[in-house]
């Protein structure tokens, strides 16, 4: 019993903060059909925004609400600078500025700061560890779940109720009619944008958290994560990446309590496999989105 | 079909003329650089093979160099240097030691392998799902790289290579790669795939059988990339996976994307432009290393000026500097505008 609570408690939470990964990613995709490689850098951006700061006495709320405000502009920034001169071109054009913004992100903050790791403040919660029914379990853990529990409310309802959020799933599933219909396509964009900032910003809290420190590439393992969860779950619906999301934080955790020592460092290889078998059966992923329309 | 021939010539040409010109110069520094360059345009032929004639970004190729370098590293270490460098190798290819030069076909010949035997199924997939599945591919041969330390020494330097890769056979292999990829491109198999590149659904109606086509080309990628592969690392003689990642990656794609991926011309310049204001840039960041200006070392710099580089391009000639014709083919047309307008 206490194995079972605390297997749920680890997948809960990594699938918690895998969702709201999968979901910054997805969210880009499904208006825009393309994939957003500096999406890791938000990440990264939070993270050094957070190391930059700490040293000015604020309360560790408000850092943590600065970071994301900064990883928020970063998301704009990206569409202005990688998307939005190429997006009427190419897809692979598209990619490419993507991964050249990532690298330059990276490398601004490798030159800029340093290639060391630098730590980042962390409030005392993150540290401690709470006990239920016998399982103890570090509080961030908690935290985590909660987190992700009101973002994705918060998402839900935001894409249900706002007109922006219509106004964004309207363009999701046909682009050119959402723009005839009058919903101005830069500034649907451009707020993709933010919210993937948003998101990236809040996970960056809950990742960097786990490490206590941030390094130019500490964006590549939750963009990794992110794809995965994406492509398992369906890359055009935002349920498929929530769905996504969890499922690889299952496989992984039950990777975890399963596979002996010396098979699970190639655990990535594993996963990785998995997903072009995945795209292969179903190269829609495990949900289909919307039927789509062509993009400008 | 003239045209072709000038195209290769032209860029024969300019290879010959880059190995004249270091070996008269005869500056060790330039020496080195010369011999990544013809690395680097091998590796970048290899991809333009792919990539120009599918429309396709794929991210494994440098993967595949990864592939061909281990390959070549087991079969060529010197049987007394395996001890040290690989004690726990496979009984099998312990006792091996070949060559170099049979190494490198051979790391080549197994890249391809490789790829002929993973990327079948992928070849039917097309946009952002090829281009995640191709990500994959790289974090999975990278993963397996790192973590097979019976053949690679895991994530730790491997040592020992005997050094075999001199600035001629480099040279060599671009020109051999130059006019496969040419071949390749005007070829039928060619021809068909740069229909379905330009228009998937109508060569599919015309009867082109697209994935069997990608995977041609798939293969003879990875066959570039493998022998780029070795050859590196019969002149670098020690490497570890990380050479095989991302900023490999980033670099050789810029290179193509800044030249022009869709001809074979596009990625020879891209190769020499890059290499060029790459190494003019390092030399600068290492001169301010040098004189301690800052109190940290100064790193990131180049691969800021390339990323702004590719972005510039991309927004401002989306198709790089050779976009569509080749170099044989634009001067051809110019020679025959001035014929006849002086007859």
């Amino acid at each position: 019993m206490t194995t079972f609570l605390q297997f749920l408690i680890d997948v809960l939470s990594l699938g918690g903060a895998y969702a709201l990964m999968a979901l910054g990613l997805v969210i880009v995709y499904g208006i825009l059909r393309l994939v957003n490689f500096a999406y890791g850098e938000l990440i990264m951006v939070a993270g050094y925004s957070m190391y930059l700061i700490s040293g000015s006495g604020l309360p560790w709320l408000a850092m943590a609400a600065v970071a994301v405000v900064m990883s928020v502009a970063a998301g704009i920034a990206t569409d202005y600078v990688a998307f939005r001169p190429v997006r009427a071109k190419s897809v692979t054009a598209v990619l490419i500025t993507s991964f050249a913004f990532s690298a330059l992100l990276q490398n601004a903050a490798l030159l800029f700061i340093s290639p060391r790791p630098r730590n980042v403040p962390l409030p005392e919660v993150f540290s401690e560890t709470v006990e239920i029914a016998g399982v103890i379990t570090p509080a961030r853990n908690l935290i985590t779940i909660a987190a992700a529990l009101i973002l994705l409310a918060l998402f839900s309802w935001l894409m249900r109720r706002t007109v922006i959020g219509i106004a964004m799933r309207a363009a999701a599933t046909n682009f050119t009619m959402a723009r005839m219909l009058g919903v101005p396509a830069n500034l649907i964009i451009s707020t993709a944008f933010a919210i993937s900032g948003l998101l990236a910003g809040v996970v960056a809290m809950l990742w960097i958290g786990r490490i206590g420190a941030v390094v130019p590439g500490v964006g590549l393992e939750p963009l990794l994560i992110a794809f995965i969860a994406t492509v398992i779950g369906g890359m055009r619906s935002l349920q498929g990446a929530v769905l996504g999301g969890f499922l690889l934080a299952f496989i992984d955790t039950t990777l975890n309590f399963t596979l002996p020592q010396d098979l699970l460092k190639f655990r990535d290889a594993f996963t990785f496999s998995l997903v072009i078998l995945i795209l292969l059966w179903r190269p829609e992923g495990l949900v289909k989105g919307p039927a789509s329309g062509q993009r400008t | 079909m003239a045209k072709n021939l000038t195209t290769i010539l032209i860029l024969t040409g300019l290879i010959l003329l880059l190995v004249a010109a270091t070996e008269v110069i005869g500056v060790r520094l330039f020496d080195r650089i010369a011999l990544n360059l013809c690395i680097a345009l091998v590796l970048v032929i290899g991809l333009q093979v792919f990539m120009g004639n599918s429309g396709i970004l794929s991210f494994a190729h440098i993967g595949f160099m990864g592939v061909g370098a281990y390959t070549s590293a087991v079969l060529t270490i010197p049987v007394q240097m395996k001890g040290m460098s690989l004690p726990d190798l496979y009984p099998i290819v312990a006792g091996v030691q070949l060559s170099p030069y049979i190494g490198i076909l051979l790391g080549g010949l197994a890249a391809a392998a490789v790829a002929a035997v993973v990327s079948y199924p992928l070849m039917r997939l097309s946009d952002a799902a090829a281009v995640i599945t191709s990500f994959a591919l790289l974090v999975v041969l990278y993963t397996i790289m790192t973590h097979w330390s019976v053949v690679t020494n895991g994530p730790r330097t491997l040592f020992g290579l005997p050094k075999a890769t001199t600035l001629p056979l480099a040279a060599g292999a671009a020109i051999l790669a130059v006019i496969a990829a040419v071949a390749f491109k005007e070829s039928r198999a060619g021809l068909l795939l740069r229909t379905s590149r330009d228009d998937e659904v109508a060569a599919g109606a015309m009867g082109v059988h697209i994935p069997r086509l990608r995977w041609q080309a798939f293969i003879l990628s990875a066959l570039f990339a493998g022998i780029g592969g070795a050859l590196w690392g019969h002149f670098i003689t020690s490497f570890s996976p990380k050479a095989f990642f991302l900023k490999e990656t980033f670099v050789i794609l810029s290179m193509l994307v800044i030249g022009g991926a869709n001809t074979v011309t596009g990625a020879v310049f891209g190769a020499f432009i890059v290499t060029a204001v790459f190494e003019s840039l390092r030399a600068t960041e290492a001169a301010i290393n040098q004189a301690q200006i800052f109190t940290e070392q100064v790193v990131g710099l180049t691969e800021i000026v390339l990323a702004i580089a590719m972005i510039a391009v991309l927004a401002l000639r989306p198709g790089g500097i050779f976009a569509t014709h080749e170099i044989g083919a634009l001067l051809n047309r110019r020679a025959r505008r001035k014929q006849e307008r002086s007859p």
